[in-house]
Formats: C-alpha cells, structure tokens, sequence
C-alpha cells in the first residue's frame, strides 16, 4: 500500500472566521497534488497547520497512518505563502543553518546546499546576503530552503508566484522528479494551466472545505464537453438542432452544448448547409472552466457537487 | 542539538554586530580615559614645592611635620626668586622667626600660609615662655598632648571615593550590557518575525527551542563583552596606578558585576523576547519594549543620582531588593559596602524566585504571538492563546 499524507477533517477558526470547516484530501507518496481554490479558501491554513505552524481545533494530520510529529515535520519541504529568510545572512550559510536544523550533518549538509544552489541557478551567490538578491533570485534561494534536507513530503504553497518562465520550468522539473524519487508533493497555485499540465491529481478548496478532488479527467466528467465550430455561418443556424444548446457565438466561433446522445455529425451537416466550417471540434473543458463552473455553482449555494474526494482515496 | 544551532548562528550573527563593536570598543576607551583622568588629577595640587633660603632652614623639619604634602628645597635666596617666577617652586622662605616673610609668584596657598603662621606663632610663645623663665619644651609637650575627643551620635559612613566610582561604574556597565542585549533580543525576534523565516524554522524547531536558543547565544556574547569592559577597565586603573583598592575588592566588584548581569539578563531578556513578539516590524518595537526598558532605566537612574550622597538612603535600600530594580541598584551598593548581607541575600532570593515566573509568562505570550504576523498583538489576547 502506498503511503500517504493525509489531511482528515481538519477545522479551524479565528474567532466567528472560519478558516477550515471539515477539511479532507489526501496526497499520496509519488504524486503531485495541486490545491486550488479562491484567495482566503483556506489552503494556506491547511498548509500551516500541516507543518504544525497552526494547530488544528479538530482534525487530524497524517503520514503513513500515523500523525505527523515534530520529526515527521523535519523531514517536510516546506515553501510559506509569504517567502522568510533571514535577510542579512549568506545564502550558503542559511541553506546549511536550516538543513543543519531539519537534521542534517556538517558535512551532508553542505554537500546538498552545494546541488541545490547549483541545481536552482544560485550557485553565484553563494556568499551574498539573501537581501542582496533580486526577488526571482530570493524565490530560487526560497526553494532550495524547502529542498535542502531532502525532505521525504513537500508541501509548497504558491510555489510558482513571482517566478519567471525559465524558473518555472526549473520548479515543475524539480517537482516532477521529487515526485517520481516517490515523494508525494501537494502545492497550491492559481496557475491553473500549470496545474492541470503537471499535477496528477487536483483538489479543489472552497471556505475551507474540499469541494472536488480528483485526476483531472475525473474532475472533467463533472463538467460538459462543448462542440466548437468555426465558420462563415450566420449566427442562429444552430438553433432547433435537436439536442442541442447553443452556450455562445463571438465572430465566427460558436460554442455548442450536446445533449447525452444528440448527434454530432447532424450539427455539421447544418454548419456546412449554413456556409463554410474552418474548425469542427470536441473541446473538453480546461481546469479553469470546471473551477469556475464549481466555484460559481457554490456561489449560488446550489447544492453541492459530491466530493470525489472518497473514491478516489 | 537544535537549541545550539540556534544558539551559535546568533553569537556568529551578534558578533558581526557593527553596534557590538562600536559599544564595546567606546566602552573600554572610556573606562580607560576615567583611569588616566583619575591618576592625573589626584598628583596634582596637594604637593607644593617650598624654597628654603638657608636663613630659613631651621624651618625644615617643622614643616613638613606640620605639612606632609610640602616638599621643602634649600636655595640661596637670588635662585629661589627665579624658581618662585618660574614656577617650580610654590613660595620661597626667606626668614624665620617670630616673623615668617616669604616670597610668591601671585598669592600665598591658604593651607600654606597657615602653617607658616603656626610656626611664627610656636616661634613668639618659645620667645615668650623663655623670657618668663620657663622651658619651652615643656610647654610643647602639654600642648601637644591637649586634645579634643568627639562623640558623634549619627556618624557619617566614610566613603570611599575609589569604592564609589567602582560602584557607579558598575552599575552602567550592568546597566548598558542589559540594555544592549534585551534590545538585541527584541530586534531578533521581530527579525525572524518581520522577515517571515520565523514560519519556516517553527516548522522543524518548537517556539521555545527558538526563544531559549536567542537568550543563550545573544547573552553569551553579551556576557563576553561585559567581561572585555571589566577586564579592561580594571587592568587600565591598575597599570595607570589610580586603582589603589586592594586587589580582592576590585575583583568582588567584577564578579558582583558578572553574577548581576547574569542574573539581571536571566530576568529581562525573555521579558524582552516576549514583548517584541507581539509585534511584526522592526519600528513597532520600541514601543512595546519601552515598559520593560523604564524599570531598568528606574533602577539606575535612582542608583547614579541618590547613592552617591546619600549611600545610606532606605528608599534606595528596599527598591535594590525589588527584583527587576536589584540589578542596578545592587552591584553599586556592594561596591560601596552598603549593603548588610542580609539584605544581599533577600535581593538574591528574590530574583532567582521571579526568574522562573518571568520565563514562563514570557514564554507563553511568545509562543502564542510568535506565529501571528501583521498588526500588533495585545497582550491579553496573546496571553489567552
């Protein structure tokens, strides 16, 4: 059985705030996990008290069936919301201060801020003062803190914020291949290409509860597929098909919805009787169209699109 | 082994301090400077060079029976002109006798002047008894052994003007190197703070292991950089000659010094690491320190200004008993031989009691503020959760 982290009914308020209400997800070791959800959803809170910043008023934290402790903690990356490093203190320095402090050796300690620095682009700055260092620069440095002790779980929140492209492929490699060494890696973004395009499963978090989780497929089967047709029609030609909503036309695109069963190449036909079709294609729906049609449905307090959450555990 | 991780990354980090040195080396100086000032003030008026014309000379040995800070020359009476003009002699004696005539630059010294006149005067009694027949040492005899005995009812303590400089010394420098280190303490924790790396070492350390690890690295060095004052200090006023107190008391006033700095900064800096936690930003943290920071400034003000003249003061005596004021006050009334043991001991007791309840009080808030970024934390809140 594959070990796992495991977030279960985790609670938590600040006075009539409630931050987390009934949290659960689970991230298994080898797997990426994106977390994603509105600002004040409440995954930095689940994070914090992950690493034990926080504690939980109910709920459990787990890792392979046990509850996570200070020395589980030790063996955590971890990436805060809002980046910290001492200011005023080399970087080399601080790497092997805070690897030292997650357990490490002298020697081991300053062999893996060697690779890290070198692996994350910083190796030329070795020596400087953190604050010396252009932001992008303070993010590499702020990775390598979460890296350096090579940790057996990381848990990174909005690791890619304020990187430059180059930097996020550095970052989505490193991830791919922490996850392949078998770690399991949860992170949240609003990035939600980058999430679809590297996580293999998605949590989605709304007032400070899971609301969907799953593989992005799986999320998709909740969603409807449209049928995209581009061409010289008039707008209106769609109208009357059987089985078939017309959910948008701009210019010359025109966004259908097909009923269970109505018949795709009928649709065609009556693009084709209409005028030319440049483009004819099933269009699945992105992550950013499933979060917004599940936020929105919350948002109307709609009842609640059942939580993949169980099955997929 | 977390805790001396911690520990050392601060005394690297204070040792660095740009402020540490600069305290350290402007201290040191100073102490030196009030050494050298003390030696070259104290050779100074109470010598006094008295040419003796050889018409003068029996006056000699009266004289500096009489005057044991005159240094008496035999010169003829042309030389000891110039040297009176030039300087090198205070006043030229020219004749004796009933009648004393002495030649000086502008004035003659008070003190000088009444000493000739007592030797003109014992010069007309001889005259005068031997004229009536009598002996004149017999009569010198019954004057010397006349005498007045004084029973004072409330006798002022002799002070020691060494002892109290010690003392006054002593407490600044306890004094300074609280100050410095409590507010190395407070700029620390809102560092960590303020620069968020507070967030990721809470989550591999525990809160205390980050407070204990602050107070010990930061106190060590603070600890060092007292004893460099002291040493140096006590070294310049032994070289320079104006440290004449015997060896042993200069050195109970060091380890005075060395046991109230410990025990004063044992009291205060986890008071300090508290109260700095409830705030994010390095310019709200005067304001929250500057209650802590008034009972230390209490303790010495009351100490430099009242105990110099009135070292027996008993305001001063129960406030240097009261534990935040005792490492002040008490390091200058030990110097100054003030303090009966007794009341040593309570001062003693009475801080090593509060020391526990003052860690664990600041303790708490730290732990519960510590984690809370952005406005200012109240302390009730934080004492709460």
């Amino acid at each position: 059985m594959t070990r796992e982290l495991r977030l279960d009914r985790l609670a938590k308020r600040y006075g009539d705030t409630v931050a987390l209400d009934d949290l659960t997800l689970s991230v298994r070791a080898g797997e990426i996990f994106g977390l994603v959800g509105s600002n004040g959803a409440g995954k930095t809170t689940a994070m914090r008290i992950v690493l034990g910043v926080l504690a939980a008023d109910t709920g459990t934290v787990t890792w392979d069936g046990r509850p996570v402790d200070l020395d589980t903690r030790r063996r955590i990356g971890y990436m805060p919301e809002e980046r910290g490093l001492y200011p005023r203190m080399r970087v080399a320095e601080q790497l092997t201060y805070l690897a030292r402090l997650h357990g490490m050796g002298v020697a081991q300690a300053r062999t893996a801020v060697d690779t890290w620095t070198a692996k994350l682009g910083v190796a030329a700055r070795r020596d400087d003062d953190v604050i010396t260092l252009s932001l992008g620069n303070q993010q590499r440095v702020q990775l390598a803190a979460a890296l350096v002790h090579d940790p057996e779980i990381l848990v990174l929140d909005e690791p890619f914020s304020g990187l430059d492209p180059v930097a996020v492929e550095v970052m989505s490699g490193v991830l791919r291949e922490k996850a392949a060494a078998g770690v399991p890696v949860i992170f949240s973004s609003h990035q939600l290409d980058l999430v679809e395009r590297l996580c293999n499963r998605v949590g989605i978090v709304r007032r400070g509860r899971t609301v969907a989780a799953g593989t992005v497929d799986e999320l998709r089967a909740g969603g409807t597929e449209e049928l995209v047709v581009r061409g010289a029609a008039p707008p209106g030609w769609a109208a009357g098909l059987p089985g078939v909503t017309v959910l948008g036309h701009e210019h010359d695109l025109t966004r259908l919805a097909l009923a269970p069963g109505a018949d795709d190449q009928a649709v065609l036909a009556a693009a084709l009787a209409a005028g030319p079709v440049r483009e004819f294609a099933r269009r699945r729906p992105s992550l950013t169209d499933l979060f917004r049609h599940i936020v929105s449905i919350q948002e109307t307090e709609s009842p609640q699109i059942k939580s993949r959450q169980e099955e997929a555990a | 082994m977390t805790v001396w991780l911690i520990t050392r990354r601060e005394i690297v980090t204070r040792l660095r301090s740009k402020v540490l040195r600069i305290a350290t080396v402007v201290s040191v100086l100073i102490l030196v400077g009030i050494a050298v000032t003390a030696k070259l003030t104290a050779g100074g008026p109470s010598a006094q060079d008295v040419g003796l014309t050889p018409a003068a000379e029996a006056l000699a040995v009266q004289l500096a029976a009489l005057q044991p800070g005159v240094r008496v020359h035999s010169v003829d009476e042309s030389a000891g002109r110039a040297e009176v003009l030039d300087g090198s002699l205070d006043a030229l004696v020219t004749a004796a006798g009933t009648r004393v005539d002495v030649v000086v630059k502008t004035d003659l010294p008070d003190d000088l002047r009444s000493s000739l006149r007592l030797l003109a005067q014992r010069a007309t009694l001889d005259q005068q008894v031997r004229a009536l027949g009598g002996d004149p040492a017999t009569v010198d005899g019954a004057i010397a052994g006349s005498s007045v005995s004084v029973t004072a009812l409330a006798p002022r303590r002799q002070t020691d003007p060494q002892q109290l400089a010690l003392g006054i010394l002593t407490s600044v420098l306890v004094y300074m190197a609280l100050l410095l280190t409590g507010q190395a303490v407070a700029q620390g924790v809102v560092e960590e703070k303020s620069s968020r790396v507070v967030e990721l070492l809470l989550a591999t350390v525990r809160p205390r292991q980050l407070m204990i690890g602050k107070v010990l690295g930061l106190g060590t060095v603070g600890l060092a950089q007292v004893a460099v004052i002291a040493a140096a200090g006590l070294a310049a006023g032994l070289a320079t000659g104006s440290l004449t107190l015997p060896a042993h008391a200069a050195l109970g006033s060091v380890l005075w010094l060395v046991a109230w700095f410990l025990l004063g900064y044992a009291a205060y800096s986890f008071v300090f690491a508290g109260a700095a936690s409830l705030v994010s930003r390095q310019e709200d943290v005067a304001a929250v320190i500057t209650p802590v920071l008034m009972l230390l400034v209490i303790g010495y003000v009351v100490g430099v200004s009242v105990l110099p003249s009135h070292p027996d003061s008993a305001l001063v005596a129960v406030m240097s008993m009261i534990p935040l004021f005792s490492p002040t006050l008490m390091p200058i009334r030990l110097a100054l031989g003030v303090a009966p043991a007794w009341q040593v001991g309570v001062a003693l007791a009475g801080i090593i009691a509060a020391i526990p309840l003052l860690v664990w009080v600041s303790s708490r808030v730290y732990r519960n503020a510590i984690v809370r970024g952005g406005a200012r934390i109240r302390l009730a809140e934080a004492w709460r959760r």
